[in-house]
């Protein structure tokens, strides 16, 4: 089963610290990555293997969690501990930080950006999600904040083509946010994870939702609309969240990240436990309840806990990865015959 | 997770806790004296790592205070893991996540890097058992709480030596 999984090369991102996140340009040329050690870096292909293109160094004075590109690849967005997120603007000979957005009362866990470009959220241990508007003039302004959860907020996200944002709490729930009569409201709050929630993945169409969880669990959620044929209850036009799939007895510790890919349809995840695992869904399992079988399983992918996966948005199979080790691996996913 | 301190001036929680006598030194057997011959790290080695760590509070080790014991030190070297539970000296201890994370500060400081470690209550010993596990287990809490100087530096005094 391991050689679904293959190692194609390994960097030492971010030395004697912990590598946090990693995300894909919207082209698939570059990968950002950031750290422990305050910076953000952009790394690109090089022959066989990979190399530093750009260190995006003092914008932060502590850690830098989460990254996130706008979807037309010219901005990236930088969430860090010292409470603030930084605008980077691709400029001709590399990023410069635009704008700084500040608000949150304490560390920023991650932000990310609506698909047209001119919304982004954040959300932080002050446990808020803050959506932020983007104008003309590169002016960012927040729009509402969003007080649902009860606890740190680690990860928000956005729906792949709509204007729906998606929170995951300290507070082991999910929660889902739309625009409402020129506010932002909680529309949704998925209960079933029994503690906390790190991350979360749209599969390709967004109707369908990934949370993966410190209680070992990856739970799969399906949007049901109003009037559904599978009789699922709604409460008014409020579409219900229902968890349709529950992975469990697959993971040994917390499961810090989960990658859905919109090219294969493939689930990894990324696992206290330094392995990688990917899940393909079975092709003829009921779309009400589907089953997921693991394709792939590499128990010592890094040397200490793995933090994030990443699927390249453009090249089908090509998986990065990172770990508290602060290397960066890039693995070469190939989907067993028999699944 | 931030407490008042040693030399606070508030009012001690606990201000006659049961004393409890400290170990002898740990034996060296034939095999340890063997520098050819491997040694794993044992639940004694890991104990007496935290064993001297100061009490928040009063001037003792978390020995004498009973918060740790080495029958609640379980080491696995071969699966790289460690697992801890301490034992607060009263049931409403606010000073739980400073003891917790100390112990956690102090192990992930002397171990190597593969280790997994887990820091947690003696169960039913605390009344907010479950969130201060939970804190301690949250390994981006900690991480952000060990960027706090002034949270760091109370840390380093319960794990300095005592002159």
């Amino acid at each position: 089963m391991k050689e679904a999984l293959e190692l194609l090369g390994r960097v030492p991102a971010h030395p004697e610290s912990r590598c946090w996140f990693l995300a894909w340009s919207p082209g698939g040329a570059l990968l950002a990555s950031c750290g422990g050690d305050r910076v953000v870096r952009l790394w690109g292909r090089e022959g066989p293997g990979w190399c530093c293109r750009a260190v995006l160094g003092e914008g932060h004075q502590r850690t830098v969690r989460r990254v996130a590109w706008s979807p037309c690849g010219s901005y990236l967005a930088s969430a860090s501990f010292d409470a603030t997120t930084c605008i980077w603007k691709k400029q001709e000979d590399g990023f410069e930080c635009v704008t700084t957005l500040e608000g949150h009362e304490n560390e920023v866990k991650s932000v990310a950006w609506a698909p047209s470009g001119t919304l982004l959220a954040t959300c932080s241990r002050d446990k808020s999600v803050w959506v932020w508007e983007v104008d003309e003039e590169e002016e960012y302004e927040c729009v509402s904040v969003l007080n649902s959860h009860t606890q740190d907020v680690k990860h928000v996200v956005w729906h792949p083509n709509q204007e729906l944002l998606a929170s995951a709490s300290y507070d082991d729930t999910v929660k889902l946010y739309h625009e409402e009569e020129d506010d932002w409201v909680c529309c949704a709050t998925l209960e079933g994870h029994e503690s906390t929630v790190w991350s979360l993945a749209f599969d390709r169409s967004g109707e369908r939702l990934a949370s993966c969880s410190d209680d070992k669990t990856v739970r799969v959620w399906r949007r049901y609309k109003p009037g559904n044929e599978e009789g699922v209850a709604c409460s008014g036009t409020d579409p219900t969240w229902k968890c349709v799939c529950n992975l469990s007895g697959y993971h040994t510790r917390t499961i810090y990240d989960v990658a859905w890919c919109h090219l294969t349809g493939a689930l990894a995840t990324a696992c206290g436990d330094d392995a990688i695992r990917v899940f393909e869904e079975s092709p003829s399992s009921d779309p009400q309840q589907p089953t997921f079988s693991l394709a792939a399983h590499v128990p010592r992918a890094h040397s200490q806990d793995v933090n994030c996966v990443a699927w390249n948005p453009k090249e089908p199979g090509l998986l990065a990865s990172c770990s508290d080790d602060g290397e960066i691996a890039f693995w070469k996913y190939q989907r067993p015959e028999v699944c | 997770m931030v407490g008042p301190g040693p030399g606070g001036g508030a009012p001690l929680e606990n201000a006659n806790p049961l004393i409890y006598r400290r170990s002898g030194e740990r034996p060296v057997t034939a095999r340890e004296e063997d520098d050819e011959l491997p040694d794993s790290i044992d639940d004694r080695e890991i104990f007496d790592l935290i064993r001297s760590i100061n009490d928040p509070e009063h001037p003792l080790t978390l020995e004498e205070l009973n918060v740790v014991e080495q029958m609640r030190v379980k080491v696995n070297d071969a699966e790289s893991t460690v697992a801890v539970e301490f034992t607060p000296t009263i049931p409403h201890c606010s000073m739980a996540t400073l003891i917790g994370l100390s112990i956690k500060v102090k192990l992930i400081r002397s171990l190597p890097e593969r280790f997994k470690l887990d820091v947690h209550i003696t169960p039913g010993t605390h009344a907010s058992e479950h969130a201060v596990n939970k804190q301690l287990a949250d390994k981006e809490r900690v991480a952000a709480a060990l960027e706090n100087s002034h949270l760091l530096e109370v840390v380093n005094q319960c794990l300095s030596a005592r002159s």
